[in-house]
């Protein structure tokens, strides 16, 4: 589904991504952790083609990403920040997004529904809540019915109901066998969405696997005593500075 | 290659995602009013040099000096603006299935043609009711014209000032009030300390080619071409002559500023396609 | 005769009828001896000049239409000489056509073209020469030379007539109504075009000059020397090479008339040299590169005229003096008035300036600041004429500001004390 080999990424004299590969198969639900800064957002936008590398290949779907655009058709996205032009009403929001993608928002009723947003329709952004501008944003992302979903940090703004029937409504998609990327500083949340980690730390990627073998490699119970026990090994003379910056909730 | 690609038309299912872009946009900066004000200070102000100050030519010319004194700074915000407050929907739109350059055309067309449209309307309606664009249509067509082109030219740059300093407000801020200081007032300081200090040599050529390389000297070009042109043929210089009596001067005139707009806006798409967002 | 009483008039009645009766018959056949002559291109007389040979003094010649090939046509008699359908005299570009040299003869309705040209001799569509009361009425001249011209006449009315031609050389055009050394003559409603000067006046005295539209003329639309006492009121001076020269004259009334257009390095809506005690009234300037220019020309009044989109309204030589402007109204002229000197010796007052920026506390509709008309900008181009090229930028009105508040350079005496708020109607 998405192939990533030795993708190199700096902005200036910051080098992001150093040399990643990566292979996710299809209908696998991936989680990306990392501390800030370490390039999971970066890696996200490459694949989305928000940021192109400075070298090496990308598959989607067996699409080399080139600057093509018709690929993204299969994805969808739901940003960290769900910020929109204030005046737009999340109806107007809706229909623009379908006017630009031009595919059946076979979803759109029941997403409406279940993230209770119908009284929202007709109000503009501007005074919509965060958690409502996210459901909006996790609308947008599924509407499509689209093969791969990428969530940045989706619950972060979220009330526990809503969170939970977010986590429910990720639990459908990929029952129905769609490729699942999340990020999130959220390590139980993680734990009950996805099957797989991905932990990059300074730009690389330091394990890659499933969740069971990641546990039971580091002897923990629990996905956040054991990415912090990768951290502490880790061999990285920069970690110890960074550390503070990562936050676990 | 990419050169080619920037130049290449857009095909149909691109059409109609550009006008798909141009009329949200419209839609929601009218119901965002900031336009529709703007718009209203044009018309308040026409309408009251109108009924207070007389005669087309001087009411044509007092427009002409607001013009281009406050047209290109608030194009160059307005532009600026934009790509900072909608950074975030700007992105999701990338993550859309649509191309850059469909997308920047969209997103350029989109904002900057409702903003000439209220400075356009709004100073055309009062000319239009007290009836100067009926006695003096070719001069109200063309300030009405060189305002829009000037709204145009500056909202393309404010764009390429916003995706140049995509992480630094301050800076982009700070360099929209100098390139606008810079261009509507010390350049022509500058062209004059030029003609004073090298006086004894032939000058003409020089002085029209310097104010060529300014849109706001431009656009104030064409206007005296209209309104001063009496004077402007009293100069003894053959170049001058030339240039300001025959159909050359307004010709080069408005081809450099079909230029103007060409280049800050094909940069802009350059910046755009490339950039990491 | 109503006051005679009935008896009186009984006696006198019969002798009355009887006068009255004679008279009518003396009338009948005085108008017999005048005869009407008709020329045809038919016959049995074809040619003009055959017609002015046999006709006598007081005569009438009709010259029906079609096309007469005659030159230098003497008219030596007082002759009526009316065109019917504007019959075409064909000058075959030799000489003059038509020679006037006796008094009152009227010419009327005839088209007349293609006169001689020549660098010695002035040849003219009408050439009238030492007549008294000649009327010259609704003719229309074509490539001609000179069109109508008047040497020593006295009176007389030019009126009506059309004169066009196309030799865009100055040095080779003539001028369309050309008079030289008259007495108070008359030129009304005349449309003269293309000539050198449209309508000239050399010691011309007490001329009347009304009505006319002179335009694209490769000179002067007027061009008026030692030419005192005249009026010349609502022409139009359109599109002229130089635009209008009056020059070493005095009392002349400039009235009500048109100067527009008239671009050029060295091209006015009026020039004024040597002028005294005359008068500008009620007249417009529009779109002229120097409004009016005045070399040492005095006491001339400028009063109310309207001074629009002209490159400079008013060019001052500190030769002039004592001119005073008044009343007139200066809209949006790129520079309202130049002086050469930093001394004035003219008023300017109650003007409205469009370019004006002061305010009127007490409301009487004269600004409580005085107005400038000199811009340091006009004295900055005086100096580097290229720099002409920053009119109206930002930069410019900034100086031009600065100066108006602290003036250094301009000339402190050329002040409008009384501005008026609101243009003048």
């Amino acid at each position: 589904m998405i192939r990533i080999e030795n993708l190199h990424k700096s902005f200036g004299d910051l080098e992001v991504l150093k040399g990643m590969n990566l292979h996710i198969p299809k209908g696998q639900a991936t989680g990306i952790v990392g501390p800030n800064g370490s390039g999971k957002t970066t890696l996200i936008k490459t694949i989305l083609g928000l940021v192109k590398p400075d070298s090496g290949v990308i598959h989607v779907n067996d699409v080399k990403l080139n600057g093509n655009w018709l690929y993204r058709q299969d994805i969808g996205y739901m940003p960290q920040v769900a910020r929109y032009p204030e005046n737009m009403i999340v109806r107007e929001l809706l229909e623009f997004i379908k006017g630009l993608r031009n595919q059946e928002a076979v979803f759109e009723e029941e997403l409406i529904s279940q993230f209770n947003l119908g009284p929202e329709l007709d109000k503009s952004l501007r005074v919509l809540s965060g958690g409502n501008r996210q459901k909006v944003g996790a609308t947008l992302a599924m509407m499509f019915n689209p093969q791969l979903l990428f969530f940045d940090e989706p619950t972060a703004g979220l009330d526990p109901q809503a969170s939970f029937k977010f986590k429910k409504r990720v639990e459908k998609e990929k029952q129905d066998g769609k490729t699942v990327l999340i990020t999130s500083h959220i390590m139980s949340e993680l734990e009950q969405l996805v099957d797989h980690v991905v932990f990059i730390l300074d730009g690389k990627i330091r394990y890659y696997g499933s969740m069971e073998n990641l546990l039971e490699e580091n002897k923990e119970e629990r996905l956040e005593a054991a990415i912090a026990r990768m951290m502490e090994n880790s061999p990285d003379p920069g970690i110890e500075a960074r550390e503070t910056e990562v936050t676990f909730q | 290659m990419e050169e080619d690609e920037n130049i290449k038309k857009l095909n149909p299912v691109e059409m109609k995602l550009l006008t798909h872009i141009i009329k949200n946009e419209w839609k929601t900066l009218i119901r965002g009013k900031w336009v529709i004000g703007y718009g209203l200070i044009f018309l308040i102000l026409t309408d009251t040099l109108l009924r207070f100050g007389g005669g087309g030519a001087e009411v044509l010319l007092s427009l002409s000096n607001v013009m281009l004194l406050f047209i290109p700074l608030v194009g160059m915000i307005y532009g600026i603006l934009y790509i900072y407050q909608s950074r975030e929907f700007v992105e999701l739109l990338l993550t859309q299935p649509i191309n850059r350059k469909t997308l920047f055309w969209g997103l350029f067309c989109g904002i900057s043609t409702p903003l000439m449209a209220a400075f356009v309307v709004g100073a055309m309606l009062p000319l239009g009711w007290h009836g100067i664009l009926a006695q003096d249509p070719g001069a109200s067509v063309m300030v009405l014209a060189l305002g829009g082109m000037l709204t145009l030219i500056f909202v393309a740059l404010g764009f390429v000032l916003g995706l140049a300093f995509y992480e630094d407000r301050i800076k982009g801020f700070g360099f929209t009030i100098v390139i606008w200081l810079f261009m509507a007032i010390l350049y022509d300081g500058l062209i004059l300390m030029a003609i004073f200090t090298f006086g004894d040599y032939p000058l003409e050529r020089f002085v029209i080619a310097a104010t060529m390389l300014n849109p706001i000297d431009l656009a104030r070009i064409m206007v005296l071409l209209e309104f001063d042109i009496s004077a402007l043929m009293g100069y003894t210089g053959a170049v001058f002559r030339q240039f300001f009596g025959t159909n050359s001067g307004i010709l080069t005139a408005s081809g450099m500023l079909v230029l103007w707009l060409a280049v800050p806006a094909w940069i802009g798409l350059r910046v755009f396609k490339k950039k990491d967002f | 005769m109503n006051n005679y009483k009935p008896i009186q008039l009984h006696l006198f009645g019969g002798l009355i009828l009887l006068l009255l009766a004679w008279t009518s018959v003396s009338e009948a056949s005085a108008s017999d001896t005048a005869a009407d002559i008709v020329v045809s291109p038919d016959g049995p007389v074809v040619s003009i000049q055959e017609a002015v040979n046999m006709a006598r003094p007081g005569d009438h010649i009709r010259v029906e239409a079609g096309v007469y090939v005659e030159s230098n046509i003497m008219i030596d008699k007082k002759l009526t000489l009316e065109g019917i359908g504007y019959p075409e005299i064909d000058g075959n570009l030799e000489g003059h056509i038509l020679i006037i040299a006796a008094d009152s003869v009227t010419v009327s309705g005839f088209f007349l073209k293609n006169s001689g040209r020549s660098h010695v001799r002035d040849y003219a569509g009408i050439y009238i020469d030492k007549a008294k009361d000649v009327v010259i009425e609704n003719n229309r001249l074509d490539n001609i030379f000179f069109g109508i011209y008047l040497s020593a006449t006295e009176r007389g009315v030019i009126r009506g007539n059309e004169i066009r031609s196309y030799e865009r050389r100055e040095s080779s055009s003539g001028n369309g109504i050309h008079l030289w050394n008259v007495k108070d003559p008359k030129i009304l409603d005349n449309k003269v075009e293309g000539q050198r000067d449209g309508i000239y006046l050399e010691f011309a005295k007490g001329a009347e000059i009304s009505g006319n539209r002179s335009n694209n003329n490769n000179r002067y639309g007027l061009h008026f020397m030692f030419s005192d006492d005249s009026v010349y009121r609502g022409n139009t001076f359109n599109k002229n090479g130089a635009g209008v020269a009056v020059m070493y004259s005095k009392n002349v009334d400039m009235i009500d008339n048109i100067f527009e257009n008239n671009w050029g390095t060295s091209s006015y809506g009026l020039l004024l040299k040597d002028i005294n005690d005359s008068r500008i009234t009620g007249n417009r300037f529009y779109r002229n590169t120097v409004g009016i220019d005045s070399e040492g020309s005095n006491r001339v009044i400028v009063h109310r005229n309207d001074f629009e989109l002209n490159g400079w309204a008013v060019n001052i030589k500190s030769s002039s003096r004592e001119n005073q402007f008044t009343e007139n109204n200066f809209i949006e002229n790129s520079f309202d008035v130049r002086t050469d000197s930093p001394r004035n010796p003219n008023h300017f007052e109650g003007n409205y300036w469009s370019h004006y920026e002061g305010y009127d506390l007490n409301r009487d509709g004269i600004g409580d600041v005085p107005y400038r008309p000199v811009r340091l900008f006009s004295i900055i181009i005086q100096r580097q004429p290229e720099s002409l090229i920053l009119l109206r930028s930002m930069f410019i009105t900034l100086l031009d500001t600065a100066e108006r508040i602290m003036p250094v350079l301009t000339p402190a005496t050329l002040i409008d004390e009384k501005p008026k708020m609101e243009r003048i109607r």
